[in-house]
């Protein structure tokens, strides 16, 4: 018999006090929990910035039309001039000046000689401060926002989920999804958080608003 | 039995470990400080979420639904990720995963691997069994590169290395780290960041070059194939789409049923692990991806002694388990003993229940008795498994496999059953206990004892026992009868 | 209402005083309290130990003893909750469909002495008077356990002149565990420092519990560093008795 046989027998003879006839769904899963924790009449994306920044990641908030000087401004005050930039990222949101841009495909030791990368975001997640990355359009393999020191991520506000309940339903598990949640960190040392281990160490998040409002810049 | 791993050979019995380990002030001083640094940040996020009751009470169902069709979600598993162009391994124990894993690898030419901190590799005494073959693992976890540079154990589920502080893992760091590769930087010192920077730099080169990595699953979904690593340094994320080659070995009880199932476990894990509303980074992958991330995907999926404790329907709950290390972090017990005390690579009250059930009683025969059953655990832990119900039923077992009518425990046992079921018998040991304590008594105190209770008496007075017991009161003062 | 005290076996043997003092407290509320004398013990011990079998007939003698009451009242928050959680068990694995029957009635009625007073009888003020500094320690029982939450401070605050005081990491173990403090003694003792150094960080002068048990252990560590502080179970405050020497 095959380990996978064998292994499967075990399993079935462990749980002979399981009646023949109970389904998985037989086995009630109560879910009293809520979809979302926002507060009824909170904004999503206010606390989406609030709950990134938590994380000591900086959040813009920019309308469509700033989004270039936005970037161009992070990138100036990070020092970060060399980039990856994934296929598929809007051209109208790049800012322009003597930064170099360099397109896919890019092997990893070309990623590890940029100074960071600029991506899209598939889905936030306003409750958890989380952006979430599918290799999607505009984002990259996951190499590309993991390899460079620094990330610069712009997500539209509309792309923000209210909880994790509804981001796990925007979200196709086929793809190859990272959920980020502020720069690289670890709690090895003593259990406290300190930023900055092996993935970017400076996280910058750019917020699209939908409305042209001005743009508040908070960090 | 077969080779399971999980307990470190010879290690002494819990009593006496922990002796040890109480005389280590260093140690003591440095669990303090990180148990209850984590403890506030826990019931802080915790709490920022009214519905958390709610939240664990569905993570239990949905645990308990997986555990009691345990067969049927595996098939599904295998058969999804096997549609999305992954391979699927099956291993009854340790020694035979090791076997698996190790062939995998050799299959690719490789003799260094990069790892990903994982609680079933470490059970099955993986870098060991590899290095056997001629194959170097790197850990890439910053806890377990301390724990491997230091040639230590890991003593803890989530931060193997909270047994040493930072001014130890600085030492560490600039007396081994040359010997494994990238040396620490000259003038290093103890502050976290620079640490942290400190592996960065050491472990870069090998993110870089590597081609086969190993990695845990804290989950793996079985409708869609979708398997998920929890991690914070992206160590994680660096072994999971670098290299060419991903082994996963995960325990048998880490499916889940369906994608959105998910939605409860990462809620409650990083709030309950790191005390965070989320952590830094998580990975889902299904299968391969073309252009992006490894382009051989294995996950072997291990039973090691899973089956024998689903047979237990009292300590099946343990396989809830999503090693949050919450029920470690409020342990009285572990807070004191720290984890080498329970020799094994599940301390703490999970290790209390689980190793026992994986290696049999008889292999960890003093680990359920290391609880007060104080319960904190319980009501700390995210998939609420009763933890000291498990602890007293496997007490029970314990008492049943020695069982030898001649112990003294078990003589003391026998004859206190008998007194006590009978109120004659009871009221005559009541006086002559009352008669022999205020012998031995001073001052209405019972000093240092002699024989079995010496641990005891070592720093605690016991009272003297009344002139008369209530029941000798109540008949004399209430009944009339003496 | 039919009221039986269960003393249990360890307050019978060592602080009678808490059983009188049970007794003044509802006397003194109007009610009349029986003691059926075949009660001897929970088994908590035994089933704690490991020894089922030999708790297993302690479960059918409680039964037995206690059939006829509408409210079984015990100063033992351990004792209460090992009657509430395992006897069901013990009947399960041990006994007979009748027995399971009966322990499946009593339990509900059996009550830990504050739950009777605040849940039951709905009262707090128990016409007490203490006036000394006193803190409280929730014993693991009393408060994961049974969950008794601030019952015991509601029905301390409502005592006359004491003055209730904070205890520093009130939570945490004390180290007891029953055979626990034997069998790993050491580790026992550490979590006793921490918990005997609370209570002198409180500056009470009396340390009361729903347990006469970890009073026991707190109250030998207090004692053997010579500290003066005395523990006292939380009935003795509420019968407004100094209770006798311990
Ligand atoms: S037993 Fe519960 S609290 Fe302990 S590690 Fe497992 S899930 Fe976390």
């Amino acid at each position: 018999m095959s380990s996978r046989e064998t292994i499967l027998a075990r399993i079935r003879g462990a749980l002979a006090d399981v009646p023949a006839e109970e389904g998985p769904e037989h086995v009630a899963v109560e879910r009293a929990y809520r979809r979302s924790h926002l507060e009824p009449g909170q904004d999503p994306v206010e606390l989406f910035a609030e709950r990134v920044a938590d994380y000591r990641a900086t959040v813009h908030r920019a309308a469509p039309e700033d989004v270039p000087a936005v970037i161009a401004r992070a990138l100036t005050e990070r020092g970060v001039g060399r980039l990856a930039l994934p296929s598929g990222f809007p051209t109208e949101l790049l800012p322009g000046g003597s930064r170099q841009w360099q397109s896919e495909p890019l092997t990893v030791p070309e990623l590890e000689a940029l100074d960071g990368s600029v991506t899209l975001a598939a889905v936030g997640i306003a409750v958890t401060g989380t952006i979430v990355l599918d290799a999607g359009p505009g984002q990259g393999r996951r190499a590309l926002s993991l390899v460079p020191d620094y990330h610069l991520c712009v997500i539209r506000a509309e792309q923000i989920a209210d909880d994790l309940p509804d981001a796990l339903a925007r979200l196709d598990p086929a793809r190859p999804l990272t959920f980020i949640s502020g720069p690289s960190a670890t709690s090895d040392i003593e259990l406290d958080r300190v930023e900055g281990v092996h993935g970017p160490r400076t996280l910058d998040v750019v917020i699209v608003e939908q409305s042209v409002e001005q743009s508040v810049e908070q960090s | 039995m077969s080779d399971r791993g999980v307990v470190w050979l010879g290690s002494p019995s819990f009593p006496e470990a922990a002796r040890t380990a109480l005389a280590d002030q260093q140690l003591r001083t440095n669990l303090r400080r990180a148990t209850t640094t984590i403890r506030d940040k826990r019931l802080a996020v915790a709490a920022e979420l009214d519905d958390w009751e709610e939240l664990r009470t569905a993570a239990e169902a949905i645990k308990r639904r997986t555990a009691r069709h345990l067969d049927r979600y595996l098939l599904q598993l295998e058969e999804a990720v096997t549609a999305a162009g992954g391979s699927v391994h099956w291993a009854g124990d340790a020694a035979e995963a090791n076997r698996i894993v190790a062939a995998l690898i050799q299959a690719t030419g490789e003799r260094e691997v990069v790892k990903i901190k994982s609680m079933a590799t470490q059970e099955i005494g993986l870098n060991e069994a590899l290095a056997l073959e001629g194959i170097t693992a790197y850990e890439t976890d910053l806890a377990e590169l301390i724990v491997q540079l230091g040639e230590d154990r890991p003593s803890h589920i989530l931060v193997p290395a909270i047994h040493k502080n930072r001014t130890e893992i600085r030492d560490l760091f600039a007396a081994e780290m040359a010997h494994w590769g990238e040396p620490a930087p000259e003038g290093l010192s103890d502050d976290p960041r620079e640490l942290a920077e400190a592996a960065r730099r050491h472990l870069r080169k090998k993110f870089l070059a590597a081609k086969v990595a190993v990695s845990g699953a804290n989950f793996a979904v079985a409708d869609t194939g979708t398997v998920t690593v929890v991690e914070s340094e992206g160590n994680g994320r660096m072994c999971l789409s670098l290299p060419e080659t991903l082994i996963t070995v995960m325990g048998i009880e880490k499916v889940v049923p369906t994608w959105s199932d998910l939605e409860v476990f990462l809620q409650l894990l990083p709030r309950s692990s790191t005390g965070e509303r989320m952590n830094p980074y998580t990975s889902t992958w299904t299968g391969v991806t073309e252009g992006d991330g490894p382009s051989q995907f294995h996950l072997v999926l291990l039973d090691n002694g899973r089956t024998d404790t689903l047979a237990d329907t009292v300590g099946r709950q343990v396989l809830a388990c999503i090693r949050c290390s919450a029920c470690l972090n409020v342990c009285p017990v572990f807070e004191r003993t720290g984890g080498h005390a329970y020799g094994s690579v599940y301390p703490g009250p999970i290790g209390a229940v689980l190793t026992p059930q994986l290696v049999g009683v008889e292999q960890a025969a003093s680990l359920p008795f290391a609880s007060t059953l104080c319960g904190a655990c319980y009501d700390a832990c995210p998939v609420k498994i009763n933890i000291p119900e498990v602890l007293a039923h496997l007490r029970a077992e314990v008492v049943e496999a020695k069982r030898h009518p001649l112990s003294p425990e078990a003589l003391a046992m026998k004859a206190a059953a008998t007194v006590l079921d009978s109120p004659r018998l009871l009221s005559a040991a009541q006086k002559a206990a009352s008669l022999g304590g205020r012998v031995l008594a001073r001052e209405g105190r019972i000093g240092r004892l002699p024989g079995p209770l010496h641990g005891w008496s070592d720093t605690r007075d016991s009272p003297a026992p009344p002139a008369e017991s209530f029941r000798t009161w109540w008949r004399k003062n209430r009944e009339g009868t003496p | 209402m039919r009221i039986a005290l269960f003393i249990t076996c360890f307050n019978d043997t060592l602080y009678p005083g808490t059983g009188r003092a049970v007794l003044t407290v509802l006397e003194r509320l109007g009610h009349t309290v029986d003691f059926p004398q075949e009660q001897t013990c929970c088994g908590q011990m035994h089933f704690n130990t490991g020894y089922r079998p030999e708790a297993a007939p302690l479960v059918a003698r409680f039964a037995r003893a206690f059939a006829d009451y509408d409210a079984v009242v015990t100063p033992s928050a351990s004792c209460a909750g090992m009657i509430r959680e395992n006897h069901p068990v013990l009947a399960e694995q041990y006994g007979s469909t009748s027995l399971q029957q009966q322990v499946a009635e009593l339990v509900p009625r059996v009550y830990e002495f504050t739950e009777f007073l605040t849940d039951v009888l709905k009262v707090t003020e128990v016409g007490a008077r203490f006036p000394h500094k006193v803190a409280y320690h929730p014993t693991c029982h009393s408060l994961r356990g049974l969950r008794l939450g601030d019952r015991p401070l509601r029905l301390l605050r409502a005592v006359k002149d004491l003055d209730l005081v904070e205890l520093p990491s009130a939570d945490s173990c004390c180290g007891f565990g029953g055979t626990f403090a034997v069998k790993n003694a050491d580790t026992s003792s550490a979590m006793l420092a921490d918990k005997a150094a609370g209570v002198l960080a409180s500056g009470a002068e009396v340390l009361c519990a729903a347990d006469n048990s970890c009073l026991m252990h707190i109250g030998g560590g207090l004692s053997r560093q010579g500290s003066g502080v005395r523990t006292m179970h939380l009935a003795e405050i509420l019968a407004g008795a100094e209770g006798e020497k311990r």
